[in-house]
């Protein structure tokens, strides 16, 4: 029988872990604290047409087929469990302040529509007709409708659940060395046999030994507020994203009196401590854009490591003989989760991957050669 | 006696002629140099015995066959480039990485606020790869303090002297904040940095900056990233008629032209970053800024024909060839 083992149990490593365990394979899922790291800290956001940018179309492509499969995913995933992981279609506003705002927010729209991507200008008294929460002063919106959401504290939860009544292995232990076709040693360690090495350890996937290169894998600091108010009288129930002078941010309803404020993008290596510039500006802008947000109240502070790449695209795809590589999902893992262990499937079991995964595989990096 | 060379005024004492002045600014090279003194052309075999007068103009150009002049040096340091860029903006570090190489250039700044200097493969990394010095700078700092401790941290994880120091008075114009940009320079000159302030287009500002001991001025042609070009030429021409360090345009640019256009007006660089990081295709336009600088340049030594109302044929009528 293939033994699959699983560096990693973040979202990424979770969904390869139960994807492969429902092929038939021995597959063990090795984390010393599953489930804490960036999937624990993301806002959730399943939003590959309001984040696409320029230069980026590749990966657009990828976040769209992934975003196509989502409600399978997700129905397959609460179906096995019995948990609910807050997948919600509420769509995405993006709305902007000022006049300049209103300018980059147009090339946006322009970008989208000549890519064919479902969106709709908004003039003023529309955009706030369909969200009576924004200030005033709000100028113009786009509507995104099929950018929607899942609590992703909720789906890797569930994902642990679905890996453990799929007979994973869960490991609680940190990965020492990497043994590519042979398994991994434990830093206390215990071995633990494979034929397959799956690389899913988020931004420290760097500097896992035994891997004979470095993924070129960086942390990228993300800060973002947890927020709650009345569910009776909620703010908004659905994702806006504010375009505020030139900077940004978007707040996420969870539909139940909980909203996620995010975020920040810093290259801070791997500090992890909260700021109080990161919460004020994060807050400000908010307000400018939904004043009522000031009634909200501050439940957490979360700080996250992006798993960051030089192109933003994840790094998937088999290295060499038992290795594979499952990193590098920057600000889209929650989103990429369920064709990333599609992907890797494919490859363990010797199948072509999803079209739109091509590419993105390591060779493209000049480190991994 | 005061005479002016190429747009900036200089003083020497006694006779001095055509040739001393042109062996002050470029030792024996003379091949494919050209002088106007006062507007007429002097040939090559009368620079010896030239000599000139209180307020003589003199220009010194040099006929470059493709590429540039001489090099930027600023504080005695040669820089490879007239193109500075900034990084601020970047969608990735690869698209990072292609833009330096098609820029050319040699000198990249790095908000020090913004980046861990001891991160591993982030900006720093890429900047280094590229082949590219990197200046650090100071954004984000509103007061003199925290762009002197900014500075000093830059200093001790980076091994340099050199800033470019941002002191910004508010955050919807980022505009430089005069008073204590000043304050900032002073005391960072006088802890041996080499500064490089960001400052407005102000001639009189610019003027206390290098007498304050920045080795470099470095006015805005508009608001940081709003694109808007040079908004007001004469400004920058003033100061630059009256530096003696190099001036660099900074901030403002927001396509080719308007960097061709700094460099017409005599400045000696251009520091640019949106107006690159932020384009549809940030490669394209950073291979077009660098041409657009050298062009600029070129087209500055070249020096331009005088705006006129009305035509005039440009071939001669007389059969005689014009110059001046
Ligand atoms: C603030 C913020 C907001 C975000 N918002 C979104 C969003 O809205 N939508 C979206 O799609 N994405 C978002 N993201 C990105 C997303 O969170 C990540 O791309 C995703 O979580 C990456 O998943 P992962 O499993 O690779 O990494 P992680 O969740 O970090 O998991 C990696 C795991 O590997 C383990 N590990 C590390 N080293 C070892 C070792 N040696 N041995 C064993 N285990 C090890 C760690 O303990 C960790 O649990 C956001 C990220 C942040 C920080």
């Amino acid at each position: 029988m293939t033994r699959v083992v699983v560096v990693g149990g973040g979202v990424i490593g979770l969904a390869v872990g139960w994807r492969c365990a429902q092929q038939g394979w021995q597959t063990a899922v090795v984390d010393p604290h599953p489930g804490r790291g960036a999937s624990w800290a993301a806002a959730g956001m399943l939003a590959p047409v309001s984040e696409a940018t320029f230069g980026e179309d590749r990966l657009l492509a990828l976040n769209l087929e992934s975003a196509r499969m989502y409600p399978d995913f997700v129905a397959e995933l609460e179906r096995t469990t019995g948990m609910e992981v807050g997948y919600r279609r509420c769509g995405t506003l993006m709305v902007a302040r000022t006049f300049d705002d209103v300018a980059a927010l147009e090339r946006l729209h322009r970008f989208q529509l000549d890519l064919g991507l479902e969106a709709t200008w908004l003039e003023s008294r529309e955009v706030k007709h369909l969200e009576p929460a924004l200030h005033p002063s709000v100028r113009a919106g786009v509507l995104v409708p099929g950018d929607h959401q899942v609590d992703n504290r909720r789906l890797v939860e569930a994902l642990a659940v679905a890996c453990r009544k799929e007979g994973v292995e869960g490991i609680e232990g940190e990965v020492a060395e990497v043994e590519p076709g042979r398994g991994v040693r434990l830093a206390d360690g215990r071995q633990v046999p494979a034929d397959w090495v799956v690389v899913a350890a988020g931004w420290r996937s760097a500097d896992l030994p035994g891997l004979g290169f470095r993924p070129p894998v960086r942390p990228v600091k993300g800060q973002l507020l947890h927020l709650r108010d009345d569910p009776r009288f909620p703010l908004t129930e659905r994702t806006v994203r504010g375009f505020v002078e030139g900077r940004s941010f978007y707040l996420v309803s969870r539909g139940d009196g909980r909203y996620v404020l995010g975020a920040t993008v810093e290259e801070k290596g791997e500090d992890l401590s909260p700021t109080a510039g990161a919460v004020y500006e994060l807050l400000r802008d908010c307000i400018e854009v939904l004043p009522g947000a000031e009634e909200l109240q501050l439940a957490e502070v979360v700080v996250g490591l992006r798993p960051g790449t030089p192109d933003n695209g994840p790094i998937l795809g088999q290295v060499g003989p038992g290795l594979v590589l499952a990193t590098g999902h920057y600000r889209n893992g929650i989103l990429l989760a369920p064709i990333t262990a599609e992907a890797v499937r494919c490859v363990i079991a010797g199948v072509p991957v999803p079209s739109e995964v091509e590419g993105f595989g390591p060779e493209r990096f000049e480190e991994v050669g | 006696m005061e005479i002016v060379v190429n747009g900036r005024p200089q003083s020497w004492t006694g006779r001095v002629t055509v040739l001393e002045v042109v062996r002050s600014l470029l030792d024996d090279r003379f091949d494919g140099v050209a002088v106007a003194v006062n507007d007429e052309i002097v040939p090559r075999d009368e620079w010896a015995d030239f000599e000139l007068s209180h307020l003589d103009r003199v220009e010194v150009v040099t006929a470059v066959q493709g590429g540039d002049d001489e090099p930027l040096v600023i504080a005695g340091e040669k820089i490879g480039s007239r193109l500075i860029m900034g990084t601020g903006g970047v969608p990735s570090l690869e698209v990072l990485a292609k833009v330096l190489t098609a820029s050319g250039a040699d000198l990249v700044t790095v908000a020090l606020r913004r980046v861990e200097p001891g991160a591993r493969g982030s900006i720093l990394d890429v900047v280094e790869a590229a082949g590219c010095r990197v200046l650090p700078n100071t954004a984000g700092c509103y007061t003199s303090r925290d762009a002197v401790l900014t500075a000093r941290l830059a200093r001790e994880a980076l091994g340099t002297d050199w800033i470019k120091l941002e002191v910004i008075a508010d955050e919807r114009t980022l505009l430089p904040d005069p008073v204590e940009l000043l304050d900032a320079a002073e005391r960072l000159v006088g802890e041996g940095f080499v500064v490089l302030p960001y400052t407005n287009d102000d001639p009189v500002l610019a003027r206390r900056l290098e007498e304050a001991g920045c080795a470099a001025v470095m006015p805005l042609g508009a608001p940081i990233g709003s694109g808007m070009g040079i908004r007001n030429p004469y400004n920058i021409r003033m100061i630059v008629e009256q530096a003696s360090v190099p001036v660099i345009l900074d901030a403002g640019i927001g396509t080719a032209s308007d960097a061709a256009i700094a460099m017409e007006l005599g400045c000696d660089g251009v520091l640019l970053a949106s107006a690159v990081t932020r384009a549809e295709h940030p490669e394209l336009m950073a291979a077009a800024m660098a041409k657009a600088v050298e062009a600029g340049r070129l087209a500055y030594l070249a020096g331009r024909i005088p705006r006129r109302l009305y035509a005039k044929a440009s071939s001669p009528t007389e059969g005689v060839p014009e110059f001046g």
